[in-house]
């Protein structure tokens, strides 16, 4: 997820695409693009300054990465100043080494014509434990719930399935897996399939 | 002794006048989920949608296979909108392995998903028809669908799922003559899906069914994150094709069927418009598309990312916008895969929309959603 690498690949694919239109053109427009990018991932910066740390800069995405005590922060700031509106996905990512769980929000929104192809991608971390009690132990993140009212069931899948318990959330019930799972939340990657 | 019953069977205090019913698994009228609606005689007081009865692990089981071994899994959610749900899979791994798509095979592929929407939105259409008692509109749109899938057993050779987008194009050319074909078939199907209209759309016991209720306003839409059809009807005017055009769609004159009422009418009629959208892009694209050359870029054994990586990217599908995230960490298999489905999406609606509604009225609403319970499980 390092910007170095990406910004050079994300600048390089539009004039491969359009190779066969005058070439002043995509370059003027891959340029204008990231800059546009650029331009929300500053005005994030420039409010908090370094408890946020941009991820990547891509075409039509931008990677914030904030911790568990301003994420709530920064997704208010999010909807208020820079208009995003609904949240499209809510997806956990164990990461087991670290001893973490992230959890990604993909925010776009329908209001600004300007965002409508943007998706702003913020991430946060949670602590992971080796026997998750869920609900119960210290995984735990404020919910984005009272911000975006669209993460509602997203967040109840990501409880049920990685264990994160969203405080603050009103309705912490399981949504898909049955009412007596008592195994590990299933998506954590120590849950393994069976004969894998 | 109420104590020593488990949870499921312990009695629970009830108000005298609303009463808990369950509707579903079974029952039809909910498809493959249970809505548990609480009712004050006839009136819908809170409603708790329930999915999960066709939850396959879908995300979990493509952690352990590799690129290419993931896709004739990950269509299995929508059988009939296969090509539509391994569309975003397939560009964020192109993404991530960095291949080029060629030209023709762009355009193969937007066919592909444009028939594939109206196969799917004609099946809607004929569960639609039959829960609102309607059994001409089950049989017509069931029967019209035939054409289409012909169409895509002579281009993939598979009747429902196809497995035809592979990560740097399709994995086969179109047959020959297809294009003539396929011309004459959709430009039938159109004609046919327009006398719709008299038997349906314009049909006075569906408006009466349909007109005002479960109307969802445009701020709600907006605030809850519906999108497609559900998004479309209460008046946002948002269409990936045109908002974050992706192959070939920036190239094509699409346009989006926009409906202000919000109400289950103008979400069924939205969709039906769409197909006949569709039909007109199908006819520019077998327009434009390269007569000849490569529809398949090689991609080497066993592809992989180039280290941490995440991708992102969405279609508009038959049930509005369909995201798949893809975690690569440099192996040959996805760290992480979520997809964000538009039925999922959709589905937090449900509750708002019925609440005061009549119980009766239930069907029409639940089904205007253009919802398909294994998609929302995956």
């Amino acid at each position: 997820m390092s910007s170095d690498s990406e910004k050079p690949s994300a600048d390089v694919k539009p004039e491969e695409k359009t190779s066969s239109l005058p070439p002043k053109k995509p370059e003027e427009k891959s340029v204008d693009i990231l800059a546009f990018e650029k331009g929300i991932s500053d005005k994030i910066i420039e409010k908090f300054g370094d408890k946020v740390e941009v991820a990547f800069v891509k075409q039509d995405r931008v990677g914030i990465n904030v911790d568990r005590d301003n994420v709530h922060d920064v997704a208010e700031f999010i909807r208020d100043e820079l208009n995003y509106d609904h949240v499209e996905s809510v997806s956990g990512v164990d990461y087991p080494q670290d001893k973490e769980i992230e959890v990604v929000y993909h925010i776009g929104s329908y209001t600004d014509s300007s965002l409508a192809s943007q998706i702003l991608v913020l991430s946060t971390r949670a602590q992971r434990e080796e026997n998750p009690i869920p609900g119960n132990d210290a995984t735990k993140l404020p919910t984005l719930r009272d911000i975006f009212y669209s993460v509602e069931f997203h967040e109840r899948e990501v409880f049920e399935m990685f264990g994160v318990y969203f405080e603050g959330h009103p309705d912490n019930r399981r949504l898909l897996l049955p009412e007596d799972w008592a195994d590990l939340p299933p998506l954590r990657k120590d849950f393994a399939i069976k004969g894998r | 002794m109420t104590s020593e019953l488990p949870p499921g069977l312990a009695l629970q205090k009830v108000d005298e006048r609303i009463m808990t019913l369950n509707v579903g698994p079974q029952h039809p009228g909910s498809g493959h989920m249970r809505i548990v609606v609480q009712i004050d005689g006839d009136y819908i007081v809170a409603c708790d949608p329930d999915p999960g009865y066709v939850h396959r692990g879908e995300e979990k089981m493509a952690e352990y296979r590799n690129y290419i071994l993931n896709i004739p899994h990950l269509e299995r959610p929508v059988i009939h909108d296969s090509c539509n749900v391994l569309y975003p899979y397939v560009l964020g791994v192109e993404e991530i392995v960095g291949i080029e798509v060629p030209e023709r095979a762009k355009y193969v592929r937007v066919i592909a998903s444009e028939l594939n929407r109206c196969i799917y939105t004609m099946y809607w259409l004929a569960i639609y028809g039959i829960f609102l008692g309607h059994s001409t509109m089950f049989m017509w749109p069931a029967g019209d669908r035939e054409l289409l899938i012909d169409l895509m057993e002579k281009m993939t050779g598979a009747r429902v799922t196809h497995a035809h987008f592979v990560p740097g194009g399709v994995r086969n050319d179109l047959p020959p003559n297809f294009e003539d074909v396929c011309l004459r078939q959709v430009n039938y199907f159109e004609k046919r899906i327009k006398e719709y209209a008299a038997v349906f759309y314009d049909n006075p016991i569906l408006i009466s069914r349909t007109r005002d209720t479960g109307v969802l306003s445009r701020q709600d839409a907006i605030r809850l994150g519906t999108t497609g059809s559900v998004l479309r009807a209460s008046g946002v005017d948002y269409d990936l094709r045109i908002k974050e055009p992706y192959d070939v769609y920036d190239e094509l004159d699409v346009h989006t069927n926009v409906m202000m009422e919000g109400d289950s009418y103008a979400r069924s009629r939205v969709p039906w418009l769409d197909m006949i959208e569709s039909c007109n892009i199908i006819r520019q694209a077998l327009q434009k598309m390269p007569k000849s050359g490569s529809v398949r870029t090689k991609l080497k054994p066993n592809p992989k990312g180039k280290g941490l990586d995440s991708v992102y990217k969405r279609v508009e599908s038959g049930r509005g916008s369909l995201g798949c995230y893809i975690v690569s960490d440099g192996k040959t298999e996805p760290y992480r895969l979520k997809m964000s489905v538009g039925s999922f999406r959709n589905l937090i609606a449900l509750p708002y929309l019925l609440k005061g509604e009549k119980l009766g009225n239930m069907p029409s609403v639940y089904w205007s959603l253009n919802y398909w319970p294994v998609e929302a499980d995956r």
